[in-house]
């Protein structure tokens, strides 16, 4: 994982993509979000959705879920290059989350992160504020998720 | 009696729970999406910015969701929500956490482009038992209009 210093705007990763079965859509829905159209394939058709739909939060979680793993490789190959590793904190929270359509059974997502903005952090000056644009993409080319999120990422020189 | 658009007038809607949340269930949530060690090794997670164990705040979204479920999205004529205007990640969520859910309705109008449906617009706010807020959230939740419903005419 980078530094704040070595983050620059625009900079754009992708993280991976991600197959949402109709199986695993029902279990996350049967834990988290158990609406009918998350739920069962004939409530599905008949909703706004079209289909078995993915729960939003099933769709956010997985582009958690690939962002770490994007994340460890990265510290992966710095350790092989015996780089300083920076470790990210946590997130203070995310604005504009948008499920812009449904992510039905068997569709592929693509995410992918985009630096959007850096900033310092006033309350903690050896951590620096990266705002990322985190998007998934379905298996046509068509946008279905956007997540404008917030991190606290280490600055080089912030001591031990 | 499913609960429509007109059953959410903007002012305070309810308190939900208490929710608990055991350590098993955070570390299995962690586990699938989102193996950070502050979510998983009680090790690193001390040394850590939130100091100790802690849920994924993806996890906690999640459980806000089910909260909202079993208090009254699963007796709403619900059609799904487009997003969240803003998420706000308070305070570290903890095994063995008692979570309530406030939650207010902000804003309610009736949707331009299908006026068979309303757009409810709800604040979430999540607590522990201490009464330390945990997450706060805006989101808007697609709702049908009570006429609608009794025709059948959407959905």
């Amino acid at each position: 994982m980078r530094f704040f210093e070595d983050i620059e705007i625009g900079r754009r990763r992708d993280v991976g993509s991600f197959t949402f079965t109709a199986d695993g859509i029902k279990k996350f829905a049967a834990q988290f979000d158990p609406q009918a159209f998350h739920l069962d394939e004939e409530a599905g058709r008949k909703s706004l959705f079209g289909g078995l739909a993915a729960s939003g939060w099933h769709v956010g979680s997985v582009c958690m879920k690939l962002l770490v793993a994007d994340g460890q490789r990265l510290i992966k190959e710095a350790l092989a290059r015996g780089e300083k590793i920076a470790v990210w904190g946590p997130s203070p929270g995310f604005r504009e989350l948008r499920w812009i359509k449904p992510v039905l059974a068997d569709d592929t997502i693509s995410y992918a992160s985009e630096v959007e903005s850096l900033r310092s952090s006033e309350k903690r000056p050896e951590w620096g504020v990266v705002q990322v644009r985190n998007t998934g993409t379905n298996q046509r080319g068509e946008l279905v998720f956007s997540v404008l999120a917030t991190a606290f990422v280490p600055r080089r020189n912030a001591g031990p | 009696m499913m609960l429509s658009f007109e059953d959410f007038p903007p002012g305070h809607f309810g308190t939900f729970g208490p929710r608990r949340v055991t350590r098993e269930e955070i570390l299995g949530f962690a586990a699938e999406f989102d193996p950070q060690p502050m979510h998983l090794d009680e090790e690193a997670a001390s040394r850590s910015m939130l100091n100790g164990l802690s849920g994924s705040g993806w996890h906690l979204c999640s459980i806000m969701m089910r909260m909202m479920f079993d208090g009254f999205i699963g007796r709403t004529a619900s059609l799904g929500s487009p997003g969240v205007n803003e998420l706000r990640w308070l305070a570290p969520l903890r095994p063995g956490d008692d979570l309530t859910l406030d939650i207010e309705v902000a804003e309610a109008r009736v949707s331009r482009s299908r006026p068979e449906t309303g757009i409810v617009t709800f604040k979430g706010l999540v607590r522990n038992a201490a009464g330390v807020a945990l997450c706060e959230m805006v989101t808007p939740i697609i709702v049908q209009r009570r006429a609608d419903i009794a025709t059948g005419q959407a959905g």
